[in-house]
């Protein structure tokens, strides 16, 4: 989990672009969204491919994406349940 | 205050007719458009509101060669039907302009080349590519009419159309033109299905706009023209002209790039700016022809922004992308071209397939086509990414 | 009306550098030369901006501060090309991917209207905002547009830009359409003369006012646009009509500033023009400081400006031409889009 975590921070950072950022500087529980790191809808978005591209997850609507993109944690909680069920 | 400005013909092409006479068939049969893609080439299995015209029958409508874009050649059959439709004979002998709109440009044809080039640097027709720019469509239309006096192209996304609209009618009042053929155009492209397909706002199903379970919209594609005319040859026009344009507004939503700000700020100025240059007030417009798209954004924006101007006297309003889905650079156009009909016929569209009104909003569209009514003003509204907002009013002369 | 700032990013420095030694260039291109974009903008939002968006939202920003203007009535751009890299890069992957695992913000930021409803978001702007996409009159639309505005009184202040870039992919498919000499410089672009130009690119602002302000930069007198003239006759024709229509002889125009690009074919339309109208008027041509590109009649208007507000022309014009009262600047991109400004001091 925490090394899925590291990754998970890695990858945030390089498909959103944020170039000021070090995975370093993201909390597990960091909020992600609204406060935190300030994230937007077009982000989330973005984290959809991200999850489809790195881990074949697809999420059925962007409206999922609120739940599941809440911090890394939550994230790489949803990655693991669902890869664990098409494992 | 505007002095308003005369409408003295118009012509549509869409999903739902390749002329007007069929979109008014289509609207009274409240049969829409949107079905499984005939001939736009895609993985992805989601309705379309395609024009019912290949390529090859749209070049022989229009008189130009078949190897062109499909947004240059639906611009063309729109535009010719509203020219013929002024009865006038001659245009060069006034100040001629024609004022398009597009987002797609020539991608129809780019992405084919693209295809090709990717494989082979070598590859791929470079006649492909050469009317890839928005301006080039607009250019094979306005040399097929034979306009030159002035030519021009606005792209803002979803306002694109209604934008060029009152910059024709602006260009006139201020005595630059005496003839101005303004709307706007696009075609379905992979671009942009796929592009909208990632802001995942597609509807897998039929749209459903201003529906409490809207699930997103179908895109269409499709063109609409209106000529407007000067005062002087409004006095020459063998019949009296169908409305006029009398208000306009451009606002912008600077909430989002894509969003709408949920209280709908752009919205609200957009329609209460063309409501003052029109010098009227909420109860003299008699139908709001609404952008609707049936995303879950736009209406309630959309919505929330009407019930702030409206405040409890809320006219007939409907989406007519129930039927035409959502074309994009061509929306506002058609959809001007719809209000001029239903000014001149007493016409109030249905929003086809509302099943459950939103019960954020004190009102609902109307789900049931009428002709005869009393339809003096007409609200238009065309609400874009990068917070284009553009409303338009069209009036009874 | 009143140009009150003018500002540009393109391939030269600044305009004091250009008059003294100007940025030179060898092969069939020019480039911008770029400020350092973290310096200006704030990283959430740069994060997304392809390099046309933030050459646009600086040159734009500049413009602004250096005319005083917080919130202008309207934003009007003007781009031929529009957002070539986020374009091609949704394209690309559209096709390699077949369709699937594709990127939300890169088509989001191909629009055309990025630039300004980038200006709009960054300003919190809700004025009037609008995008003209169209080839060599991309500009000149997006000028009129805003003088329509100023007249009809429904703005003091509009904020005007024209912007195209180069990406190495357009580049290449304007190359393959034999635009562009296989080896020129700019120093000899017009001497040498031959097949093709070089191509360039910029993103050029001003703040167009109806009312004086001291500082101004220029005063617009008149525009006019005309559309594939039948011959060098029509040419004359409406260039002599324009000056009419502005009650000013040519003999009292002060300088001429052309857009010939090196292009034999091209040029000539510019030396019938100076032969038949302009014959002893002093003139200067701008495109081999910026290249050949559809909206370089900003920078144009952005050189013209300067050149009023100091009084200097550059160096290597080699004419002798001080202080000049009225300017009359003259293009046309590929002998179909023609453009009449006429500028003068304040």
């Amino acid at each position: 989990m925490d090394k899925l975590m590291a990754d998970l921070k890695r990858q945030i950072i390089e498909q959103l672009n944020l170039k000021d950022l070090k995975p370093e500087d993201i909390g597990d529980d960091q909020p992600l969204f609204v406060e935190g790191l300030g994230l937007d809808s077009i982000d989330a978005l973005e984290l959809i491919v991200l999850l489809q591209q790195e881990y074949k997850i697809k999420l059925a609507n962007a409206e999922e994406g609120q739940t599941v993109f809440r911090s890394v944690r939550t994230m790489a909680q949803y990655i693991t349940e669902h890869q664990a069920k098409t494992a | 205050m505007f002095t308003p400005v005369s409408i003295a013909g118009a012509g549509v092409i869409s999903a739902i007719g390749n002329n007007i006479s069929q979109h008014l068939a289509s609207f009274e049969k409240e049969e829409a458009g949107m079905q499984q893609r005939r001939y736009l080439q895609s993985v992805h299995d989601l309705p379309v509101a395609e024009v019912k015209l290949s390529n090859t029958a749209l070049a022989d409508k229009a008189g130009m060669p078949d190897h062109i874009s499909r947004t240059a050649l639906l611009s063309a059959v729109a535009a010719m039907e509203a020219v013929e439709a002024t009865g006038l004979k001659d245009l060069s002998r006034w100040r001629t302009g024609f004022i398009s709109a597009n987002t797609v440009g020539g991608m129809d044809k780019t992405e084919d080349f693209y295809a090709a080039w990717m494989q082979d640097p070598a590859k791929g027709r470079l006649r492909d590519l050469v009317h890839h720019e928005c301006g080039a469509a607009t250019e094979l239309a306005a040399d097929r009419l034979g306009i030159k006096n002035y030519v021009s192209t606005i792209s803002t996304a979803c306002s694109s159309s209604a934008n060029s609209i009152f910059f024709a009618a602006r260009l006139i009042r201020q005595g630059f033109l005496d003839i101005a053929v303004a709307g706007g155009v696009d075609s379905l492209t992979r671009f942009t299905l796929n592009g909208f397909n990632t802001l995942m706002i597609l509807d897998k199903q039929y749209c459903q706009p201003f529906d409490e379970h809207r699930r997103g919209l179908n895109l269409g594609e499709g063109a609409g023209y209106v000529v407007l005319v000067s005062d002087e040859v409004a006095a020459t026009l063998p019949h009296p002209p169908f409305c006029a344009l009398s208000g306009y507004s451009n606002a912008n939503d600077a909430y989002h790039q894509t969003a709408s700000s949920p209280d709908g700020t752009g919205s609200y100025m957009a329609m209460k700016g063309a409501l003052e240059k029109a010098g009227l007030t909420t109860g003299d417009i008699d139908y709001i022809n609404l952008h609707g798209t049936g995303t879950a954004n736009n209406d309630i924006a959309e919505g929330t922004a009407i019930k702030r101007l409206f405040e409890g006297a809320y006219p007939k309003m409907s989406s007519t992308k129930s039927f035409t889905g959502h074309t994009l650079g061509a929306s506002g156009a058609l959809e001007a071209v719809f209000s001029v009909l239903a000014i001149r016929y007493g016409i109030v569209y249905p929003n086809l397939r509302l099943e459950t009104p939103m019960p954020e909003l004190p009102f609902t569209p109307e789900t049931r086509f009428r002709k005869g009514e009393a339809i003096r003003h007409v609200l238009s509204n065309s609400f874009g990414f990068g917070g284009n907002c553009s409303s338009l009013v069209f009036s009874k002369m | 009306m009143y140009i009150r700032a003018v500002s540009a990013i393109s391939p030269q420095v600044s305009f004091e550098q250009l008059v003294s030694s100007p940025a030179v260039y060898t092969g069939d291109r020019l480039a911008c030369i770029e400020p350092d974009y973290t310096e200006t903008i704030d990283p959430k939002m740069i994060r997304r901006m392809s390099r046309i968006i933030k050459m646009g939202v600086t040159a734009a920003g500049d413009c602004l501060r250096e005319a005083t203007v917080t919130m202008p009535d309207a934003i009007i751009t003007g781009t031929a090309y529009g957002c070539l890299a986020d374009t091609e890069s949704f394209l690309k992957r559209m096709i390699e991917f077949k369709e699937e695992l594709l990127n939300p913000t890169s088509f989001i930021q191909s629009t055309h209207n990025t630039v300004a409803a980038q200006i709009a978001l960054l300003l919190k702007c809700h004025h009037y905002n609008n995008t003209y996409v169209h080839r060599g009159f991309s500009f000149e639309s997006a000028l009129l547009d805003a003088m329509v505005r100023i007249k009809e009184g429904d703005a003091k202040t509009a904020l005007v830009g024209g912007v195209d870039e180069i990406t190495d992919t357009s580049h290449n498919l304007l190359r393959r359409f034999g635009q562009y000499r296989t080896h020129a410089a700019t120093t000899t672009l017009y001497e040498e003369g031959g097949k093709g130009t070089m191509n360039g690119e910029g993103a050029t602002f001003l703040v167009l006012s109806g009312e004086s302000n001291s500082g101004d930069y220029a005063r617009l007198n008149g525009l006019h646009t005309f559309y594939k003239p039948a011959g060098i006759d029509e040419v004359e024709k409406q260039v002599v009509l324009f000056l009419k229509n502005n009650h000013i002889a040519p003999g009292e125009i002060d300088l001429l500033v052309c857009g010939d690009n090196g292009d034999t074919t091209n040029d000539s339309i510019y030396k019938q023009v100076r032969s038949r109208i302009f014959a002893n008027i002093p003139f200067l041509r701008f495109k081999h400081y910026c290249g050949e590109y559809p909206t370089a009649t900003a920078f144009a208007l952005w050189f013209a400006s300067h050149v009023l507000k100091k009084g200097t022309v550059p160096a290597d014009a080699a004419i002798r031409c001080e202080k000049p009262g009225n300017i009359l600047v003259y293009n046309h991109f590929n002998h179909t889009h023609h453009s009449l400004f006429l500028l003068s001091v304040c």
